[in-house]
């Protein structure tokens, strides 16, 4: 269960971006975040994937801190996969950065053979997001925040994405935090949705 | 007002390492194109990243890399548009708001660059300046905006500063190549209103993108292409329920893909979709010339 615990955070002194705010996801649970922009969902989601740290509360992974070494099991996955990759690696290093995934796997996401010898601009954005989300999933991976994810992408690729994404969560148990503006697709994939505004997290029922 | 018949668009494809010239090959972008946009009316290009909608654009205004062999006719108001006469008219005529920000230029306050396209349209200096000023105004950017440099602005300010250069030119054909990327919901709703307003003043608006929920509801007709081709254009009326009224299974299944209607991919679709994740490259057909 990943927990956060009363977070506060801001960037500039005196703006709080986030004030004693609490999460949990459990292992398998898929959890909607919604908010306009510059509420601070993306840095929730930072901040839940130990990418910056919160200035009070803590965020707790079955009763540990999260690691500050090794791969880590809360996973960001960024809007937009261009940056999320080194532009002078060929795509079969970058797939294999942390885990080496079947081909099966592969084949799950739609990841082809050949794009492996290519560098990440010979693919387009949803290509590359999907070769992101396969990256992102190494065996102690445990929970996802999915930020965005799918913006870019037209429906039928968009519907693939999440499709493949649901079967891996469920096979895994995965917990995932989907980020979106997009309440028709969060109604479509959580259980439970929160929405960010004013620095505080609000269930939606 | 502008009638595509038969266009084709094929760039050069170079292969990788020494003597790659020599190795040329030609890629189809864009396979037998008609089409016809009328007065008056929002007509969504709607398709897949690669499926050529920006070229398209690009070869109405002349922008194409010098490079692209092109065949088929593109006529404007009954003249034959060709690389001299797209000259003329770009700008006064025909207008782009471009996908990428970058198009704005780093160097020129904001207000100073939409006056020189009020300019382009043939207004004196001192009358562009005037409606420069009240088109940014028009598009809710404050005067702090207004005497910024590109690099200042947000993604959604640059957004509705290029939309606002469409608008002072007077354009009566206005391309808007994914004119709401990485905007929020109202700043999205704002731009897309603004589109609708341009086309009921009796303007084309040819909307390129690839969000076709947010399309559907200011536009009369939809395009949907695929690859370099052009499968269908249907009004967007035929976008409701379980789709049927479309003709195509492609069509269909990018409207059911939506959350808001199935959210899944019909089965007998499901394997001409899945050669889309083949490679675009792959399904075109690759002539060595």
């Amino acid at each position: 269960m990943l927990n956060a615990h009363q977070l506060s955070f801001q960037f500039t002194a005196g703006v709080p971006l986030l004030q004693n705010v609490s999460l949990a996801i459990e292992a398998g649970q898929w959890v909607g975040l919604s908010g306009d922009s510059g509420a601070g969902k993306s840095t929730l989601g930072k901040l839940l994937a130990g990418y910056l740290t919160p200035h009070k509360g803590n965020v707790i992974l079955d009763n540990a801190t999260l690691p500050t070494s090794g791969v880590q099991p809360v996973q960001w996955l960024p809007q937009s996969p261009e940056l999320a990759v080194n532009p002078r690696w060929r795509v079969a290093k970058i797939l294999r950065e942390a885990w080496t995934p079947s081909e099966a796997q592969c084949q799950a996401f739609g990841v082809q053979p050949h794009w492996l010898s290519r560098f990440p601009h010979a693919l387009s954005g949803g290509e590359l997001q999907r070769v992101c989300v396969l990256r992102a999933l190494a065996p102690g991976v445990r929970f996802l925040v999915a930020d965005e994810i799918s913006t870019m992408l037209d429906p039928i690729t968009q519907v693939e994405l999440w499709q493949a994404l649901k079967q891996k969560a469920e096979q895994r148990r995965l917990g995932v935090l989907v980020i979106s503006h997009d309440t028709a697709l969060l109604k479509r994939l959580c259980t439970q949705r929160y929405h960010l505004s004013n620095a505080q997290l609000t269930p939606i029922s | 007002m502008l009638t595509i018949e038969q266009l084709s668009l094929r760039l050069p494809h170079y292969g990788t390492g020494y003597a790659a010239w020599w190795k040329r090959s030609w890629a189809t972008c864009l396979d037998n194109l008609s089409l016809h946009f009328l007065t008056g009316e929002v007509h969504a290009l709607v398709g897949a990243s690669g499926a050529g909608k920006s070229l398209l654009a690009y070869a109405i205004m002349g922008l194409l890399p010098a490079s692209a062999r092109l065949n088929g006719q593109l006529c404007y108001q009954g003249q034959l548009l060709d690389k001299r006469s797209q000259k003329t008219l770009r700008g006064r005529e025909l207008a782009l708001i471009p996908q990428s920000l970058n198009a704005l230029d780093p160097l020129v306050r904001t207000q100073r660059q939409v006056a020189w396209a009020a300019e382009r349209a043939g207004q004196s200096s001192g009358s562009a300046r005037q409606s420069a000023r009240q088109a940014l105004d028009h598009y809710r950017l404050d005067t702090r905006a207004q005497q910024a440099y590109a690099h200042e602005l947000s993604g959604g300010m640059a957004r509705r500063v290029l939309t606002a250069m469409a608008h002072v030119s007077q354009a009566q054909l206005v391309i808007a190549d994914e004119p709401t990327v990485g905007l929020d919901p109202h700043q999205r709703q704002r731009v897309l209103a603004a589109l609708r307003d341009l086309a009921d003043q009796g303007k084309t608006v040819i909307l390129i993108t690839h969000d076709l929920r947010h399309a559907l509801p200011i536009a009369d007709r939809v395009t949907i292409m695929r690859s370099g081709k052009l499968i269908e254009t249907a009004p967007a009326h035929a976008f409701q329920g379980t789709g049927r009224s479309l003709t195509n299974a492609y069509s269909q299944a990018l409207w059911l893909a939506l959350p808001d209607n199935a959210f899944t991919l019909p089965k007998p679709c499901a394997a001409s979709i899945a050669d889309k994740a083949a490679g675009i490259k792959a399904q075109q057909e690759i002539s060595v010339a």
